[in-house]
């Protein structure tokens, strides 16, 4: 069956449901071959000119034992039975595919940070066992029995929550991102990471269920002087966090499962703050307490740490809100393309404020930019997966993808951030991101910037420090 | 035999024993929770607020603090706050709009009261919260002088602690300034940014990308590039590795290399053919000490299983 490719000139409508799918969408075959920069026209529908692809594949093992014309060993035997494996898990040809760590990067693996392995990923889910983690003393393991969630402070009722308790709620599920503020963080003067798990990885995205803030609040009857509230883990950091009331009542959950099943112990287990679209550090896991306020608290996460220092000395505090970004995750960093022709360019946009409306791609450094296709359902702050067809004429190529979100915001460019923001601030990274093709196929990180002579100073010091 | 009216009797003392030890579910609007009392409240209720909310009666002076800080502290953030292994504690008092910046408790942190609340609740770093008020107190204090904030006299209460005015008190914006940049969204020949050129990976930047040495970084690349992970030993080898990186002896020690305490490497040099060795160093971890490499103390670890210790030792006397 000859597969569906879409027509990029011809965007599907946006949904009318914050969660539901359009009627109909417009998808035609294509018909004639993508034009981007110098790329030539194939002058038919793609696939039907030149060599079949089949002949080149190598066969994975000598003698074509598996391949047709003969019979493959796992079609003449059973399989595994049922229950092989109670908690299933992937094949074992995708052992690959896992989160990792950059050496050298934290001094201790308890205060410390691993990467999802986005080049590997599909769609905008964030299978549970690869969402990326940021600890700032490794995960416990809580005994749900014994945990509890105590709300109190400026209430009329301060209430002390089991776990049980807070899933008898009324729930609601929700699909969203969750990006670490310090995301990026290592490239603000220059490329230092090979592969987008290290440039973008910590990023992942799931349906979260849980129950409202807000219902509990109500529950609790939040005081009309409340102005902040103090969320706190029962980790060993205690980590702390100071939260607006507007944020609390609007979208925050409390969440207690993550992509059907209950929250991961690394996610959390068996609560967790979930603040759509707010950097990483105010989404606590291992909740334990909310204490309603007047003022914030100035914890040592929101002074010390993740806060903005700018180049006059001065720095931002409470950012909390992540800017639109994008990045290819396919062709990226690491990877090689072994042959000319069609690929489709994919890879990922998300703002913290709001949907995604528009994700550009460059295939020749930014001078022109084409429109790409978003996967529906386009969600708010929430992973959109982009896609753009391409065809690669064997030259050297830069290739951009760049985001707007429904604010009307578009994602920066390196230079325009670095001009405001110096290359200090650790935080907020989301320029747009290059890898460059080069005539042997090989995928790599550049960056299109005017502020780095040749050779770096070897002195400089590392853009993050992580305790 | 029970008559009916015993067996009732017998209910309904039940019933109401049971109604008066259940705690009463709160007048809400779902019901399902009840009330915390005080205690509950109290023993989790460790924030303090900048201006002092929340901060127990206690007091202790830099004397104190400083014998406290130099038994738990001094090991990670060194004897003067200057350890870079770690958080700079010390120092960089000015130096914010300068290239070579250095943010420190004195010179960033616009409080003195979130020094006290993250000591309590997330220090020392392998056994947070054990520390008393008073011991908070102190080590507080200590560390406000060794950034030159409190003189050596110094005490330390919840009345004085939220009177001290940061350095940095007035170095933070809190008004929104977001967004600040603004891209025109250029769709056909765009200009781009003046003077910019491809910039691409460059051996200084793989330093900084993975300062651990060359092998490890090469290897560190292979991984990035083939996906691989870090090559696997043999299981004892393993094991040990996984137990003494839970047991968080890589805070300070290296395999090759020192970073507080010394690499393995060179405790296996040092050791060599020393038959006493093993048991030695058993009862180095359990009890800690110091004084062989230095003398900053490594801190007893109670925690870490005796048979998890002699195996991590018979890997580490074989590096």
């Amino acid at each position: 069956m000859a597969k569906k490719i879409r027509n990029e000139t011809q965007p599907i409508a946006a949904p009318d449901s914050r969660q539901g799918f359009p009627l109909n969408s417009r998808r035609k075959f294509l018909r004639e071959g993508a034009v981007l920069g110098g790329a030539t026209l194939l002058g038919g529908v793609i696939g039907t000119a030149g060599a079949s692809e089949l002949d080149k594949v190598k066969p994975a093992r000598p003698g074509n034992e598996n391949l047709p014309p003969n019979t493959p060993q796992w079609s003449q035997s059973l399989g595994a039975p049922v229950a092989a494996h109670p908690y299933g898990k992937p094949s074992e040809f995708e052992k690959n595919v896992i989160r990792r760590q950059i050496p050298g990067l934290t001094r201790t693996d308890h205060s410390s940070i691993d990467f999802a392995p986005l080049q590997d990923l599909h769609g905008i889910i964030t299978p549970n066992g690869l969402h990326f983690e940021r600890h700032h003393s490794g995960f416990p393991a809580i005994h749900p029995a014994e945990h509890r969630l105590i709300i109190h402070g400026l209430v009329k009722t301060p209430l002390i929550f089991s776990v049980d308790e807070i899933i008898r709620f009324p729930a609601e599920s929700r699909i969203h991102f969750i990006e670490c503020g310090a995301n990026s963080g290592m490239e603000w003067s220059q490329p230092t990471q090979i592969s987008v798990q290290f440039t973008h990885g910590m990023l992942s995205c799931c349906e979260w269920t849980g129950v409202l803030v807000s219902t509990l609040f109500e529950e609790v009857g939040v005081k009309p002087e409340a102005k902040w509230v103090l969320a706190e883990g029962a980790d060993g950091a205690g980590t702390t966090r100071s939260i607006p009331i507007e944020k609390m009542l609007d979208d925050a959950l409390v969440a207690y499962a993550q992509n059907g099943e209950r929250l991961r112990p690394e996610q959390g287990y068996p609560l967790r703050l979930l603040l759509p679209g707010y950097q990483g550090i105010t989404n606590i896991k291992w909740l334990r307490r909310l204490k309603v306020g007047d003022q914030p608290w100035h914890t040592r996460e929101e002074t010390s740490h993740y806060t903005d220092l700018l180049a006059n000395g001065k720095a931002r505090q409470f950012t909390v809100e992540q800017e639109a970004k994008s990045v290819i995750t396919f062709p990226s960093g690491g990877q090689v393309l072994d042959h000319q022709g069609f690929y489709e360019i994919s890879g990922i946009a998300w703002s913290g404020r709001g949907r995604i409306k528009a994700v550009d791609v460059s295939t020749d450094g930014g001078k022109n930019w084409k429109e790409a296709v978003l996967q529906e359902p386009v969600l708010h702050k929430c992973l959109t997966r982009f896609r753009l067809a391409w065809n690669w004429d064997g030259k050297p190529a830069l290739l951009m993808s760049r985001a707007m979100d429904e604010t009307g915001y578009v994602q920066p460019t390196m230079p325009q951030l670095v001009a405001i923001r110096g290359t200090r601030s650790i935080y907020h990274n989301n320029a747009i991101q290059t890898w460059r093709v080069d005539a042997n196929g090989q995928v790599s990180n550049v960056h299109l910037r005017g502020d780095v002579e040749g050779q770096p100073n070897a002195n400089i010091q590392p853009n993050i420090i992580c305790v | 035999m029970r008559t009916s009216s015993q067996i009732l009797f017998a209910s309904s003392v039940i019933a109401l024993g049971l109604l008066a030890a259940a705690p009463s579910r709160a007048e809400t609007r779902f019901g399902i929770a009840r009330a915390p009392t005080a205690a509950e409240i109290a023993g989790w209720d460790i924030d303090v607020r900048p201006d002092g909310q929340g901060l127990p009666k206690g007091k202790g002076s830099v004397a104190q603090g400083q014998e406290l800080y130099d038994q738990k502290c001094a090991v990670c953030h060194g004897s003067f706050g200057e350890s870079t292994a770690y958080a700079v504690l010390a120092g960089g008092q000015g130096s914010l709009d300068k290239p070579d910046r250095l943010k420190t408790v004195g010179s960033y942190w616009p409080y003195a009261t979130t020094l006290w609340d993250y000591i309590y609740r997330a220090m020392p770093f392998g056994a947070p919260k054990t520390l008393t008020h008073d011991q908070v107190y102190a080590i507080t204090a200590y560390v406000l002088h060794l950034n030159d904030i409190l003189d050596s006299k110094a005490v330390l209460d919840e009345k004085t602690l939220p009177q001290i005015k940061m350095p940095n008190r007035d170095g933070f914006i809190t008004k929104k300034t977001l967004p600040d940049v603004q891209n025109p969204r250029c769709l056909k020949d765009c200009k781009g940014d003046p003077g910019a050129r491809v910039v691409g990976l460059t051996q200084a930047a793989l330093v900084v990308a993975a300062p651990t040495g060359q092998a490890e970084r090469r290897a560190a690349l292979e991984g990035q590039l083939a996906h691989t992970g870090p090559a696997v030993g043999a299981a004892d080898a393993a094991a040990a590795q996984t137990l003494s990186n839970k047991s968080g002896c890589m805070a300070c020690h290296g395999v090759d290399k020192a970073v507080v305490g010394p690499g393995f490497k060179q405790v296996a040099a040092k050791y060599k053919g020393d038959k006493t060795a093993e048991a030695k160093l058993l009862e180095k971890v359990q009890k800690g000490g110091s004084g062989v490499w230095g003398s900053v103390p490594m801190p007893a670890n109670p925690q870490v299983k005796e048979e998890d210790i002699k195996t991590m030792v018979k890997w580490i006397l074989a590096q």
